[in-house]
């Protein structure tokens, strides 16, 4: 068993293939050749998706928004879920969401500014996406806490960075997970950065997995740039969670290759030379040296991937700018289950304004 | 006098409080060799190293919380939390801890320190960067809120802040961190904390903001003014403890009051500003105290951002009705 056999105390940490695709036959997990393809090819849509979410920031055609370039495989865990689990995200996490099936064009609607880009993720079982840092996993022990309570063998997987283990919420999680034995994996990619602040000043421990063993499960390191690692350990994870084994931690160990988000600028704290340095570690490249072995892999090929990627993304933009704009209504209608007299009053309010003059409109 | 924007001006006194006084400190999350997500502290841990501008791990009840013990062992830090929203998870810091220990210790123990906080909407950001729940602050007793609205204000206000002897909650209205360059004398000065400032004199009627609004309310002013109508706007500047006197002596002499906030309209400071003028200038009042303000729903994301924020048209529709009540 994997979570027994790399102990994160003994700094031990799964790898199954390497950087340069080749693959370690002894841990080998259950996934064919035709599945890595299958995920080499959404990964491939995944991280043109997430250049090109940056490109339309910059352009202004979108808000804010945090790049998972560099840690596709890791996102790529979401895969493996089944479909009565429950995929629980940070904002980090538009390449989870696109594996699970969320679509890109509502991926991206929601970070052009409109809430209603996600409306559908809960026929995926997939929670809101979380901006406060560190609070998603306490819901993840919730509601996998509700399916054992309940007897339904789905499990909660949640989704935070190296940071998120620094807030108090994170180990308030870790310790109802323990200590009620709820179907919870938790997924820390530790990118190795905080916006700014690098992994060894969030915590002294010489790992995030060891952290599992103070609130009595088990964690694992992983390389989180292996999807074979990602899957065995998710795998795992998952079917010792959902078989009442008790909650697991996976520390996918990975690089953010971007920036924080499109606020950000890396060359103020980190050296290109790092940068440059984790790059042959990239998730594709692996991935394309693996099925080039196999000749399942062409330049050619390639050409063909990514026409088809760029297909896929430019119809998602369409659809996202062609969507209608959500009516200033839209504000007073989603806050409260009940009228609420005093916000309809403060909404006709708007809406005469809006009438007279363009009320701010104007400028929104 | 050099000109500075807001951002510079908070790190120019800082700047020189930390020359002048080795015991105060930065802490917060990304404070140091970024210099803070906005800049607001960029370059002081060049200056004065990285035992003195601290980059912390990312908890903002650990920020609050260590601060409060930092200043009992006798440092003044100055905590940065990147965003309002992330106040909350300090709250047990702020509203249950700093807030009572003057009180608890019976004076023993008064908590010198500032706790900076980026503030409001308008930037184009995701949720929880675009809130301004100064009303719940208000109504911490122990908790000292201020919030300036100019460059100037903001150096002599964190100056003020950080001798203030009381913990400080210093929100930064950050859709106008960049917007104003004024003039920023680089000598020691204070902006009284407690204390409002007429911005703008009039006769008609009185305008109250604070932070970015006040821009709206000089728009406003500046339009209104057109039409031969002379109000008189005022810049709230701190918000625990409020100025009553000034807010009520120009209550009594233009006899009309808006208030306009970004926050929630319901338990919001408006509320308080009205209830007040009601107290003390009931007879001098020709119209009902209005409020232009933010509405009692979720902060939208900003697609309909602009639709929720108060502004100068607005304000200016909010004037017309007690103009002509
Ligand atoms: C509670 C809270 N504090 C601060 C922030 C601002 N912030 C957004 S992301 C981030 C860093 C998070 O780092 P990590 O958990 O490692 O995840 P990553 O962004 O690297 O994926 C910070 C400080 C926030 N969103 N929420």
């Amino acid at each position: 068993m994997l979570f027994d056999r790399f102990d994160p105390l003994k700094g031990e940490k799964l790898e199954i293939m390497d950087k340069d695709g080749r693959v370690n036959e002894e841990l080998r997990p259950d996934l064919s050749d035709e599945r890595i393809k299958e995920l080499y090819v959404r990964m491939s849509v995944m991280r043109l998706a997430d250049r090109t979410a940056l490109n339309l920031q910059r352009e202004g055609r979108m808000g804010t928004y945090a790049p998972v370039y560099g840690q596709e495989a890791s996102q790529a865990s979401a895969a493996f879920l089944e479909s009565g689990d429950w995929l629980v995200p940070s904002y980090r996490e538009s390449g989870a969401l696109l594996m699970r099936g969320v679509p890109l064009s509502g991926i991206y609607r929601y970070w052009m500014g409109d809430e209603r880009g996600l409306i559908g993720i809960k026929d995926l079982r997939v929670l809101p996406v979380e901006v406060v840092v560190g609070s998603q996993p306490l819901h993840a022990v919730g509601v996998s806490w509700a399916m054992k309570l309940r007897g339904i063998k789905s499990i909660a997987a949640v989704y935070f960075g190296d940071g998120a283990t620094s807030e108090g919420s994170f180990h308030e999680a870790m310790n109802f997970a323990g200590v009620f034995g709820t179907p919870t994996v938790f997924v820390c990619q530790n990118n190795q950065f905080a916006i700014s602040v690098p992994r060894r000043v969030q915590t002294r421990s010489k790992s995030i997995a060891q952290k599992a063993n103070a609130y009595g499960f088990k964690g694992i390191q992983i390389y989180g740039n292996d999807i074979m690692a990602v899957y065995a350990a998710m795998k795992e994870a998952m079917s010792d969670a959902r078989e009442g084994r008790g909650p697991r931690l996976i520390e996918m160990l990975t690089y953010r290759f971007g920036p924080h988000t499109t606020a950000d600028d890396p060359a103020k704290y980190r050296d290109a030379s790092e940068l440059e340095k984790n790059k042959p570690f990239d998730p594709l490249i692996r991935l394309r040296l693996y099925l080039s072995s196999l000749g399942m892999w062409s330049e050619e090929e390639e050409y063909e991937i990514m026409d088809a990627a760029k297909t896929e993304v430019e119809k998602a933009v369409a659809e996202a700018e062609s969507a209608p704009k959500p009516s200033p209504s839209d504000i007073f209608h989603n806050t409260w289950k009940r009228e609420h007299t005093y916000l309809k009053r403060q909404e006709s309010e708007l809406l005469a304004l809006l009438q007279e003059t363009d009320g701010g409109a104007s400028h929104a | 006098m050099p000109k500075l924007n807001i951002v510079s001006a908070i790190n120019l006194a800082l700047d020189r409080e930390m020359e002048k006084n080795e015991r105060v400190v930065i802490i917060g999350e990304d404070v140091g060799r970024e210099g803070g997500v906005f800049r607001v502290t960029d370059g002081l841990q060049g200056k004065y190293g990285p035992e003195r501008v601290i980059d912390t791990p990312l908890s903002e009840g650990g920020i609050a919380g260590t601060a409060l013990g930092l200043a009992v062992g006798g440092l003044i830090p100055v905590a940065e939390i990147q965003f309002e929203g992330f106040m909350y998870l300090a709250l047990d810091q702020i509203a249950n801890q700093m807030a009572r220990y003057r009180s608890r210790s019976r004076g023993q123990y008064p908590i010198n320190l500032v706790l900076r906080l980026p503030w409001g909407g308008g930037i184009r950001a995701p949720e929880h960067h675009s809130d301004s729940p100064e009303a719940v602050l208000a109504n911490t007793p122990g908790i000292t809120v201020v919030q300036p609205s100019n460059p100037y204000d903001a150096k002599g206000l964190m100056t003020a802040a950080l001798r203030y002897g009381d913990p400080v909650i210093y929100c930064e209205p950050k859709r106008i961190y960049r917007a104003i360059k004024a003039e920023v004398p680089d000598e020691d000065y204070e902006v009284p904390i407690g204390k409002a400032a007429a911005v703008r004199e009039g006769t008609d009627m009185t305008i109250v903001a604070w932070g970015a609004m006040v821009r709206e309310a000089l728009r406003a002013a500046e339009e209104l003014a057109a039409d031969g109508v002379s109000a008189e706007v005022i810049d709230l500047r701190t918000i625990s403890p409020m100025d009553s006197d000034t807010i009520i002596s120009s209550a009594k002499k233009t006899g009309r009051l808006l208030v306009t906030h970004e926050a929630p309209k319901t338990g919001g400071i408006g509320a308080e500003i009205a209830a007040r003028v009601y107290e003390e200038a009931f007879t001098s009042l020709l119209a009902p105290v209005e409020r232009v303000t933010g509405y009692d729903a979720v902060m939208p994301l900003f697609k309909l951002e602009d639709y929720y924020l108060p502004n100068a048209k607005k304000i200016i529709a909010g004037a017309r009705k007690i103009l002509n009540y």
